[in-house]
Parts: structure tokens; sequence; C-alpha cells
């Protein structure tokens, strides 16, 4: 906290608290008042601007739920299975790449490193109509392959670039002793390296699941049967199937969908407050 | 790399013994990331330049077309001019807006008030949930006909609102609110920067009778351009890729009358509506050469505006 000539103190502090609740509370209108609706009677979502709703009225869920050709419960276990295969593969892949770019030594090894920061300002489009040839050739359009298996493949290089920044700030001292306990590369990067690392891999992981929780042009492009659609895009398809006056299904489901990232951020959120600020990562 | 002990004790034997295998640890290692590289990255960037000069349907093989693709999108595709004006002035709008949105809220979190770390993961939340499908739904319905604004519009003042998200002349500006709206990140990464610039300076400023505005202008603003530097570069960036909330709001078209015709989303209706999967190459390497363009222009012109700590000009 900085203290001193910009503190405040009494009154004045109480009027910042005020104005900054305000702003907070203005900032925040539009989702607590879609929540609200959720709970809402249909008739009264257009004529009420309170953002507390009147009473707990779950019939706009349990019509959201089985709104569509599914219930949602399908689309959550698909957005459920992708994300956290995403979070395994992306920690798994890019902690290996990390590790050896921060401790190992080997040829072409700055090349490498050069070309991984390099990908991070590419648009994924100029990858993707190739991307796309290449799973369909696989097989694998219409299945979570082609939205998992790229992040085994440590496709997500912000998240390499984050670890091997931590990894370096690991002391030697540390690696030398475990080598000279005879501790091959293998036994260095599980015992010493990850094991202090946690911070850095559970931003990872937050961040993952994230990002791919809220995906929605890959699943878009790459998921096709409704059996298989995950959360964004199984709401795009309710969006399109409801008539003008049906919002409160919408809302309610909307709503559910946000959940998850909610509960990540109320756990996480120091990570997450700290990998933006030190690693420019995007929320 | 460990400093080689110049003795030959036994433990820096071992350790040469073991040098030859680093080497090929370090490929085992990098092997996820270096396929990944090659067959997802790599390669596909040359496909895609290749396919930039085809005419192709998935269906039949690549057919050599030379420049038409390119030919067509300057001299022959209104939809393209479209696509490309509407998300130009979507990121000189939506930029600088949500910098200065972000930048204005940073400062008043940094008072030295208790419960900075409450409020600032509240103006967080926008940031963190608006890129998402709910939060486009969302906004689909506020800037509707019968939407949150108008009945507020309504109730307030009796005035009868129009539909804003089908009108061309509004329809961009309820998208550009939606990502001003998200100023959550780059707010962050401005108060972590405040919090570096220290207070003497402020003090020092302040015993030379430097007003508030003075201040601002001569100590804030200065150091702290190379985390305006940093914000724009990203931001920039990343609002060139917007797809998301165009296509939930217009349904995937674009509309009304290409209005919110993100380029994103151009490329995604030429390639996979379409299937003109040459024509959308093209159009993925003319993005990657526009979003080149701005951030090399950021850096070679962040020497006159940007101003680092050990600056001694």
């Amino acid at each position: 906290m900085i203290v001193g000539s910009r503190g405040h103190t009494g009154w004045r502090a109480l009027a910042w608290h005020a104005l900054l609740i305000l702003v907070c509370l203005a900032m925040l209108y539009p989702v607590l008042w879609m929540v609200a609706s959720s709970f809402k009677p249909e008739s009264e979502i257009f004529t009420d601007l309170r953002p507390w709703p009147p009473g707990f009225s779950p019939r706009a869920y349990i019509e959201g739920w089985f709104g569509l050709q599914h219930p949602f419960g399908r689309y959550f276990l698909n957005s459920a299975i992708v994300a956290s295969l995403s979070v395994v593969g992306n920690v798994i892949a890019c902690s290996l790449a990390a590790f050896a770019f921060a401790r190992l030594d080997f040829p072409l090894k700055r090349l490498w490193f050069t070309l991984m920061l390099g990908t991070l300002m590419l648009p994924y489009h100029v990858t993707l109509v190739p991307q796309y040839v290449l799973f369909q050739h696989l097989g694998w359009v219409d299945t979570f392959l082609p939205l998992v298996v790229p992040k085994f493949d440590a496709a997500d290089a912000f998240f390499i670039f984050l670890m091997v920044q931590f990894f370096r700030g690991i002391p030697r001292e540390l690696d030398e002793a475990a080598t000279i306990d005879g501790c091959g590369p293998f036994r260095l990067y599980l015992m010493v390296i990850l094991p202090l690392s946690m911070p850095v891999l559970a931003t990872a992981a937050i961040f993952s699941f994230i990002w791919t929780w809220d995906d929605f042009f890959g699943p878009l492009i790459y998921l096709n049967d409704a059996a298989n659609y995950t959360v964004p895009l199984a709401l795009r398809a309710f969006v399109d199937s409801s008539g003008r006056s049906e919002w409160g299904p919408l809302f309610a489901m909307s709503t559910l969908s946000l959940v998850p990232v909610f509960l990540v951020f109320l756990l996480g959120q120091r990570l997450i407050i700290r990998g933006i600020a030190t690693g420019g990562l995007k929320g | 790399m460990p400093p080689d002990a110049p003795d030959a004790s036994p433990p820096a034997l071992a350790r040469r013994r073991r040098r030859r295998k680093p080497w090929a640890a370090g490929y085992l290692f990098l092997a996820p990331w270096l396929f990944g590289f090659f067959l997802l990255t790599a390669g596909p960037m040359v496909g895609s330049l290749y396919l930039s000069f085809t005419g192709f349907d998935l269906l039949q093989p690549p057919r050599w077309i030379g420049l038409a693709n390119y030919e067509r999108m300057f001299t022959d595709d209104p939809r393209f001019t479209a696509a490309f004006w509407v998300t130009m002035r979507y990121v000189l709008f939506s930029v600088p807006l949500k910098l200065a949105f972000a930048l204005a809220l940073a400062m008043l979190l940094d008072r030295g008030l208790r419960g900075l770390s409450f409020y600032r993961s509240v103006l967080y939340l926008p940031s963190l949930l608006g890129g998402s499908v709910a939060i486009a739904v969302l906004w689909k319905q506020i800037f509707g006909y019968d939407g949150l604004v108008n009945s507020a519009l309504y109730s307030l003042f009796g005035v009868d609102g129009p539909s804003w998200i089908s009108n061309p002349d509004y329809a961009l500006e309820t998208l550009i609110a939606l990502r001003v709206w998200q100023f959550g990140s780059p707010m962050v990464i401005f108060l972590a920067g405040l919090r570096q610039i220290p207070t003497e300076l402020y003090e020092a400023a302040a015993i030379d009778g430097a007003g508030p505005w003075t201040l601002f202008r001569r100590v804030t603003l200065p150091l702290l351009t190379p985390v305006v530097f940093f914000n724009l570069v990203l931001q920039t960036i990343d609002d060139f890729k917007a797809f998301t909330p165009a296509f939930i709001i217009s349904g995937g078209t674009g509309g009304p009358v290409d209005s919110t015709l993100f380029y994103t989303l151009y490329l995604y209706q030429e390639g996979f509506g379409y299937f003109r999967m040459g024509y959308a190459s093209a159009l993925a390497w003319l993005l990657f050469v526009v979003i080149g363009t701005f951030t090399a222009a950021a850096f070679l012109t962040s020497r006159y505006w940007v101003h680092y700590a050990d600056d001694r000009r």
C-alpha cells in the first residue's frame, strides 16, 4: 500500500470509496441485471431495470436447460472435457519446452527460442486453412482432437515464455546440487523445478482454462454435430433458435456458462492479476 | 550453463562425462513444441502462403491462379473494402478509448485507499467475462429494440430509442462500447506501472508548485509511456482479431449492411461459408501484414515517445 502524501484519511477517503463503489456498480450493472433477469418472469425482463430479482423463480433455468436438442448438461460436459484436457496439455508440454529453454544447452537453442517468441505475435488465421486441411485428412473434424491435441504440442507459446521467465529465477545452485547427487535432466525437471514452480504452473492452468472455456472460433470451425457442441456453440445455437421474446432461458444459460470462469477467478484472482500485471496475459 | 570447475574433482568428472547427454535431453524436452512448431505453425504458414495464390475449395486440389486473389481483394471486392474499414474504425476507436478509460480508472484506484485489491478485482471482471458468447448475447439484448438501453431511455426520459444493433449507424458503436467496457486488463497493467513511480517525484514536483494536471502531464504520463506502449501494442493486435461479439450479435452475417463485418468474420465467411479457402488464406496473410505493420510502426516510433527510466536524454 502506498502511504504518505497520497494516502487519504477520514471524510476524503470516504468520498473516494463512495465514488469507487459507484463506478464498480455501474461497470457490473449489465452483468448483475442479466443474472437478475434470469430469475424474473419473461414479461418483466423488458420493463424491470433493477439489478436484483423480485424472487428466485427457476423457470427460465429449467426451460433453458432443455431448450435445445440435448440438455445443456451435455454441452457443459463437452466444454469441461475440452477445457481440462487443454489445461493438462498446456501445463505439461509448455513446462517441458520451458525447461529446455531455461536450463538445458543444445545447438540452435537461440534460434528456436527466437522462433518461439515470433509465434507470440502470429495471428492464428495464417495457419488456419492448412491446419483445417490437415485435421480433415486425419479424420479429426467433428471431434475434440483439433481443439486439444495442439495444446499437447505447446502451441500456446505465451505459457512457455511465462515459464521460462519463472524457471530462470530458480537458483542454479539447486540444479548443481541435484546434478552432483546424480539427478539427470528429467529428474531435475520433475523433482526440483516443477515443485518450485507451482505459482507459474497454476497461472498457466488458470488462463488455459479460461481461454478454452470461452473459445468460440475453434469449436465453431471444428465441431458440427450438436452432440459435440461446447457451451459457447450451444449458446450461439440457442440465440439463433429463440424468438425475440425468449430472453429468460437465454440469460439463464448465459449466466450458468459464466459460473465456471467466475469460480476460477474467485479462487485464483491473485495469480490472474499478477499474470496480467507482469506477463501481459489477456484476460 | 554451470561454470566449469578447473580442477578434475570427481563431481566435475561426472559432469563432464554427462556432457553429451543434455544435448539430446534438450531436444527430447523440446520435442513436443518442435513437433507442433513444424506441423501446426511453420508448415501451415508456408501452406497458407501457397494457398493464397490458388483457388481451393477443399474438394478439388488447389489450382494456381497467381495474384488473382490479391487482385480481387483490392480491385473487385466491395465486401473486403467494407470489412477492412469496419475493422480499422473498430481498432482506431476502441483501443484509444479503452486505454484512456483504463488509465483513468487505474489512477482513481492508485490513491493508497484500503481495499484496493477488491476494487481492482471487481473492475477487472468485465474484461474477464466480456469476450464470452454469454456477454455477446447480453449485449444483443441490451442494444436491441426492446432492450435494456431503450427501456431505460423510455422510463427515464420517455424517449423511444431505435434498435441500436440493427441500425447501421450505431451497430459498430455498440461493439466498440462492448470492447471499451473490457478495460480491465490494461487497467491492471497501468496500475502496476503507476505503483512503480516513486512518490518522491510527485513530492518534488508538488513542492515546485505543480498542480494535478501538470503532475499528470510532466510526471505520470512520461514515466508511464513504456506501459502505454505495451498496452497499445497488445490491445491493437487483439482488436484486429476480434470476432465473437460481431458474429453473435449479427447472427454471423456482419450486418446490418456489413456495418459490423469484422475482417476475421469476413475471412470466416469466405473460408468456411463459401469454401473459398485460397481467398481466405490471402485474407489471412493480409491481416498478418497489417498487424505486423502496426506493430512495427509502434516499435519504430517508440524512440520518440517512450521514455525508459534509464534514459538520459
